[in-house]
């Protein structure tokens, strides 16, 4: 799908909407890193991903806007969606370990993805099989000691099918990433790496797929800048919507704005 | 039992999805397996939470990845990735610990593995296995290799002289007759118990078995009339009492409807004395030498 058509926008759209009623229904909070990272996994799924490829959600706590990535490419049924966050469910709050086809891996504890992405990657170069692997991540995350751990493997490994995404929203769950442990600047931390290091607008379609998309002899990492919250004015960039669920009114509301963009 | 361990490896080469990793550890011991496997054998270098989510994502691939370090190197730092990455997903990962017990002697407590089955054993499939002669080992690794289990292979020390021979690997055997109760040793501590027992006559000794495999569901039945008929049992482990294989045995007992007037486990004490020496003298802290643990069955 191209992300100029209007039927991408339709479909942006659609998933926006999908993911707060979702949320809503179930009163289930964490919308704010699902809706800083939805733009990434829609241009991924829909524009991106072969059947070879394989996605690692190291940020767990976005299941929400996974599932619905997987639901609008079919991988994850209206019924199932309609269980998110219900008793006898698969779809938990952060991915589960089966069930799922289209999901690799249970993630949930952050500092898990990177090294996991690294074992998929490294297993497709020795049985010389295709693909690319995928890691989004968020950008708290990258306090976790086991993420280095896993960069120094794939530097050591020049593991270039791995492409790394960092949804760079700059708050984490107790306060801005500036304020608790500053990683800024991240990307030049990646090119010490000898990564290719890219940074763009995380919500636009267009830089998102030109990225994505492309190959290099070097493993790449995207710094995605985003906003928690995005496309709902009352939660663009505040914190406290990485834990809240939504009330009737800010429901409406939400929908309301996300109905007119 | 790292020789016959690397020796054992070196026969499963030509399995093209078998991958070793290690952290850094295998002096003396792999350079044959690295030379033979190529680029199958990754040195990824002190990081042994990364060598786990690797693993976990060779075995994801459908490879086979063993993973390799000191026991509590393998255990216990990555503990969380063991338990996420390699059993919520029931990947058939091998987890290899050099050194279990007090198997680094002198080298210190960070070196040994007092807990490391009774914490891995809380993680949903995954096996335990915990060899007691060299000949295991080469039974053990082609029946790891095509396990479809999450598995942590302790290693130690043979300690069985070598006239002594060994039968087949199982996960319980007997090894000496007996009439003074019946000790079951947990894997390489057998080796040593087996020496001093064959040294006397039946009528003034207890019977001893070995368990190399854990958990379990059942104990022989034969071993279960052994234990009703002598009335005395003594379970011997280097391994700490929370989690250890004497309170499986007790628990299972109880639940049997088995009981006995006289039963005591015999399990490492860590460091009583806050002093440091060879496997032996923790062992002997402990009570767990042979002549010790014979004291404590015929008294
Ligand atoms: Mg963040």
């Amino acid at each position: 799908m191209n992300v100029h058509s209007p039927q991408f926008k339709e479909l942006r759209k659609k998933c926006f909407l999908r993911l707060l009623t979702m949320h809503y229904q179930s009163k289930v909070g964490h919308l704010g890193g699902n809706l800083s990272c939805l733009d990434i996994l829609l241009v991924l799924y829909h524009t991106i991903l072969k059947p070879e490829d394989v996605v690692v959600l190291s940020k767990g706590h976005s299941a929400g806007a996974l599932y619905i990535a997987l639901w609008s490419v079919g991988l994850i049924t209206d019924e199932q969606l309609e269980q998110f966050h219900k008793d006898n469910t698969l779809l938990s709050g952060h991915p589960p370990a089966s069930g799922i086809p289209a999901i690799a891996f249970a993630t949930g504890s952050l500092g898990h993805g990177v090294g996991l992405a690294a074992g998929v990657a490294l297993g497709k170069r020795l049985k010389k099989s295709p693909g690319r692997v995928f890691c989004l991540t968020s950008d708290g995350e990258w306090n976790e000691g086991s993420n280095w751990e896993s960069l120094i493997f794939i530097q050591h490994q020049v593991l270039n099918q791995i492409c790394l995404i960092v949804d760079l929203n700059g708050l984490q769950g107790f306060g801005s990433t500036n304020e608790i442990a500053n990683l800024h600047p991240l990307d030049e931390k990646f090119k010490v790496f000898n990564m290719e290091t890219v940074t763009i607008d995380g919500h636009d379609a267009q830089e998102l797929n030109r990225e994505l998309d492309k190959l290099s002899e070097k493993p790449r990492s995207i710094i995605a800048r985003t906003r928690k919250g995005s496309g709902v004015s009352f939660m663009e960039n505040r914190m406290e919507w990485h834990y809240l669920p939504l009330t009737e009114d800010q429901y409406n509301q939400a929908i309301q704005e996300i109905s007119l963009q | 039992m790292r020789v016959a361990f690397s020796s054992a490896l070196l026969k499963s080469v030509a399995i093209p999805e078998f991958i070793f990793l290690t952290g850094d550890l295998g002096f003396n011991a792999l350079e044959s397996l690295r030379e033979e496997m190529g680029e199958r054998f990754i040195n990824v270098g002190v990081a042994e939470q990364n060598m786990v989510g690797v693993a976990a994502g060779l075995a994801k691939e459908a490879l086979r990845p063993w993973i390799y370090s000191i026991a509590p190197f393998v255990y216990a730092r990555p503990f969380e990735q063991i338990r996420n990455d390699i059993c919520n997903h029931h990947l058939p990962v091998i987890i290899v610990g050099n050194g279990g017990g007090y198997g680094y002697g002198v080298m210190g407590a960070t070196h040994h593995a007092l807990e490391d089955y009774g914490i891995l054993l809380t993680l949903p499939s995954l096996e335990v296995y915990i060899p007691a002669f060299d000949e295991d080992i080469e039974f053990l690794v082609p029946l790891l290799m095509r396990t479809t289990n999450p598995s942590y292979l302790r290693l130690g020390l043979s300690e069985k002289p070598k006239e002594l021979v060994a039968t087949k690997f199982e996960p319980f055997r007997k090894l000496v007759h007996g009439t003074k109760g019946v000790i079951i040793a947990v894997g390489p501590l057998a080796g040593g118990l087996w020496k001093l027992l064959s040294s006397l006559p039946d009528d003034q000794r207890p019977s001893l078995w070995v368990v190399c495999k854990l958990p379990f569901v059942e104990l022989p039945e034969a071993l279960i009339q052994e234990i009703k008929i002598a009335n005395r049992l003594l379970s011997v482990e280097e391994h700490t009492k929370q989690g250890g294989f004497g309170q499986m045995l007790g628990n299972y007992l109880f639940q049997k409807g088995v009981s006995i007037s006289w039963y005591r486990s015999k399990y490492a004490l860590g460091y009583p004395s806050k002093r440091y020496g060879s496997q032996r003298f923790h062992r002997q802290e402990s009570g767990l030498l042979p002549e010790q643990l014979l004291q404590e069955i015929l008294n």
